[in-house]
């Protein structure tokens, strides 16, 4: 096992390397030049001129990209054009909002449909099943903004239970440490701020967490009718086991493989950052920044965002894998 | 009689009385959530370039000259008087004595001289953190046309000027010429940004990067201390959510209203619409280049067939003047006695058949690919161009490219007719006109000697009456030349609660919040 863990984690090497070429090439091929973004309508000849020297974008393709490799295996992403913010102070400073984000809407994904995909199997075809089954294919098809807005509208204006947007409010005593904030504010045992924060978390949360939650209580439910049509299932009946134990010791346990690898995809394109629901809700993460500074041409951060994206996305997956050997014991790593 | 004459009198005290309360009663303190689209990039002023993060340096730096409230004309700030020499060459400014940065250094010659020398020269040993891009914009180039900058005393600074710049002043003004503390450029280096210290009635409290800046009092501003004790700028990209955030009382102010929410503004009573005074212009450009847009009829023809106010209406919910000149009409100098060209497709048509276009032609539209203040909806306003010129017989095909190239080529003078626009930076005329339709500046071939010799002459006089005389002749000569159909000068709308109260919004695009109070 531990020996897997070493196997992939060097795999991990080439495979960043092969994103590390293809995005520079992809970011300096496409028409559009960040000099030329960040003056704007002022942007005269000698301005221009001037400033694409300072940024070291007259140089030979060949030559910016070794200058790029070099950097990078000293672990020096570059500096932010834009700002000139060094990259790896902008993705520590807001993946956290994401990962935050991200692992209470997979939660909410999770605890709710599982259980509606497993309720829905067993009792197939009854109402609740083509219930349960109708509001997934709505929330798999739901446009996020459009539920963002809804939430905001109905939740914060006209109810005002939860606050529209934003990750904490205005005026509490507060300090970020790692930037998740609800670690930070269990740190400082300071449980106003731990209350506000997960208030603000609800709604986000809730609306990122719809379209995962959907498609997991689809898979639960297919996978699920498959197992419960197996020969051991009747078996275990005609034991007279209980239907509760026959469901979950017998037939979730043998149908949570899927699941499972569901789940981790799931949170992997979650951890990627939820533009929409970053934009919608005010939520200070990377995916939102990522696409600014696609738009700003701003390669650094560009380059740098999507190497670390490559890299947690290949984590997640290792971590999916080795999660399997929980669940099915004939599952064994070499 | 007496009895009336009595009420009345009761009754004009009890007026005057609530007047004089709501007037007087500035309440001190409170915090302002200023609602904003995006985050602040830096908050060392020479080096950014954005609307968002001048609105929180405005608050933190003052400058040697600032802009009256809600105009673009020029007081005291940091300078308390100045005087030009007879050359133009020499202006020296006489400083505000006893003046402390945030960190508790004093300001004096030294602190303004080190922060030209940081600006100008680029092998100053803190000539670091960015591309000073306004700096070499607004004074040509590095070291520009600075040529020396020296201490006379303790509280006199004098600049030596390589040529004459009248909107010298003007440019002096600009939120980002802020003088920093030297010590704290020093202390920081690189990271200055994430460090300001300025003079300003607000200092820094914390920025957590993507969500918000949090500023506090100043309690030692050498003017009065600010009424607010502390401004909250967060970040709500989505105009809806932002909006909505203003309805449920979460934040007091916002701006990048949308036109459809104006009306909801209008009719609350908890929300009340404040317009900034438009220093831009949105245009539509005829390349002199392509047939037949080198035929002034033509280009008459066009200025005849757009119904502006339509554009204003649908677009802009009605919150734009139409234009008639290249720049707004908060700018001084601005020629009133233009006669627009009105909307008549009828006369345009004649004018066209003139022009022996009788049967129309066909060619291509660029439309802005992006929002921007001045046109929010590129696509759709080219659209409504598009179907006005169908109305005189004429083909336009729409066309657009990303940003960047779009910029790129329509510098290149490449597109047959495009729409633009500009934003004003120091509410100078020189700004606009020279800026854009200058020989040498414009990106349409519209070469005129004349206004050339015009703008150049407003340029190098220091007479400020003799400059606006100028610049009425140059809008009279671009008017006549129609390079252009000048379309919109928008008025930005902000949004507040009904208790903030004394908010002026200036054309420049940001101000200093220093003299707003919270009433309630």
């Amino acid at each position: 096992m531990f020996n897997y863990i070493i196997k992939r984690l060097l795999a991990l090497i080439p495979i960043l390397i092969g994103v590390a070429i293809i995005v520079f090439l992809i970011v300096h091929l496409i028409p559009g030049d960040p000099a030329q973004t960040m003056l704007g309508e002022r942007a005269t000849d000698q301005a221009l001129e001037r400033l694409r020297e300072q940024m070291g974008l007259n140089d030979p393709l060949p030559v910016q990209f070794w200058r790029y490799v070099k950097d990078l295996l000293r672990g020096d992403l570059g500096r932010s054009i834009m700002s000139n913010n060094p990259v790896s102070a902008e993705l520590v400073q807001r993946f956290p909002a994401t990962l935050e984000l991200s692992f209470f809407a997979i939660i909410f994904a999770v605890f709710v449909g599982v259980p509606a995909g497993i309720f829905a199997s067993m009792n197939q075809n009854s109402w609740f099943d083509n219930l349960s089954m109708l509001i997934a294919l709505i929330g798999v098809s739901m446009p996020i903004f459009w539920l963002g807005l809804m939430f905001i509208w109905l939740f914060a204006v006209e109810l005002g239970w939860f606050p529209p947007s934003s990750r904490i409010g205005v005026g509490l005593e507060f300090t970020p440490i790692t930037n998740l904030y609800v670690i930070d504010s269990i740190l400082q045992f300071n449980f106003t701020a731990l209350k506000n924060v997960l208030h603000h978390l609800v709604l986000p949360a809730v609306a990122l967490g719809t379209i995962p939650m959907a498609i997991i209580a689809r898979m639960t439910r297919s996978s699920m009718l498959e197992v419960l049509k197996k020969d051991y299932i009747r078996t275990a009946y005609a034991k007279g086991l209980k239907r509760k134990i026959v469901i979950f010791k017998h037939a979730l346990k043998n149908a949570m493989v899927p699941i499972i690898t569901v789940v981790g995809l799931q949170f992997g394109v979650l951890l990627g950052g939820a533009v929409m629901t970053e934009t919608i809700f005010s939520w200070p993460g990377l995916g939102k920044y990522l696409v600014d500074a696609i738009y700003a041409r701003d390669f650094p951060i560009v380059q740098g965002g999507i190497l670390f994206f490559a890299g947690v996305f290949v984590i997640v997956n290792l971590i999916v894998d080795l999660s399997y050997a929980l669940v099915d014991p004939r599952i064994q790593y070499e | 009689m007496r009895k009336i004459t009595l009420t009345t009198f009761i009754i004009l005290a009890v007026i005057m009385s609530m007047f004089v309360t709501g007037v007087m009663a500035q309440e001190q303190g409170g915090t302002l959530v200023f609602g904003r689209g995006g985050d602040t990039v830096g908050l060392d002023p020479i080096q950014v370039t954005d609307g968002e993060s001048f609105k929180v340096t405005q608050q933190i730096y003052d400058t040697l000259v600032d802009y009256t409230p809600g105009t673009t004309e020029v007081e005291p700030a940091l300078a308390t008087d100045w005087e030009v020499s007879e050359d133009g060459l020499t202006w020296t400014f006489h400083l505000r004595e006893g003046v402390e940065f945030h960190d508790g250094n004093p300001f004096n010659a030294e602190a303004v001289k080190w922060n030209f020398d940081r600006w100008r020269l680029e092998d100053h040993p803190y000539h670091i953190g960015g591309e000073f891009t306004y700096y070499s914009y607004m004074f040509q180039g590095f070291p520009g046309i600075i040529q020396e900058v020296n201490v006379v005393d303790e509280y006199t600074v004098e600049f030596v000027l390589s040529e004459k710049q009248a909107p010298f002043l003007n440019n002096l003004a600009m939120v980002p010429f802020g003088i920093a503390s030297p010590e704290a450029v020093k202390k920081y280096g690189e990271d200055y940004f994430k460090n300001p210290v300025g003079t300003g009635a607000f200092v820094l409290e914390e920025w957590r990067q993507g969500d918000r800046v949090i500023l506090k009092a100043n309690e030692n501003y050498w003017r009065e201390r600010a009424y607010l004790d502390e401004i909250v700028f967060r970040s709500i990209p989505d105009n809806s959510a932002r909006f909505m955030e203003l309805q449920s009382g979460s934040i007091d102010m916002m701006d990048g209203v949308s036109p459809e929410d104006v009306e909801a503004i209008e009719e609350s009573d908890t929300l009340k619409l404040s317009l900034r005074p438009s220093m831009n212009v949105g245009y539509f450009a005829m390349n002199f280049k392509f047939e037949p847009f080198d035929d002034v009829r033509v280009r008459r023809a066009f200025n005849h067939a757009i119904d502006k106010q339509a554009i204003i209406d649908a677009f802009y919910a009605g919150l734009a003047e139409p234009a008639k000149n290249p720049m707004p009409p908060s700018i001084w100098g601005y020629n009133d006695e233009i006669e627009p060209y009105e909307y008549n497709p009828e006369k345009a048509k004649e004018l066209l058949a003139e022009a022996g276009y009788e049967d129309g032609f066909e060619f291509d539209l660029w439309y802005l690919p992006v929002p921007r203040p001045y046109i929010p909806q590129g696509k759709f306003i080219g659209q409504a161009i598009q179907s006005y010129l169908s109305e005189i017989g004429v083909t336009a095909n729409l066309v657009t490219y990303d940003w960047s190239t779009y910029l790129d080529k329509t510098d290149h003078q490449e597109a047959p007719t495009y729409m633009l626009g500009w934003t004003g930076d120091n509410g100078d005329p020189d700004n606009f006109l020279y800026v854009l339709l200058d020989k040498d500046n414009s990106n349409n071939a519209y070469e005129s000697d004349e206004l050339h010799e015009v703008l150049v002459e407003a340029q190098k006089t220091m007479d400020q009456d003799k400059r606006v005389e100028l610049y009425m002749e140059a809008q009279e000569i671009i008017h006549q030349d129609a390079p252009w159909v000048p379309l919109v000068h928008s008025t930005p709308p902000i949004a507040l609660k009904s208790m903030v109260e004394n908010y002026i919004p200036n054309p420049t695009g940001t101000e200093k919040l220093h003299r707003v109070w919270l009433s309630e």
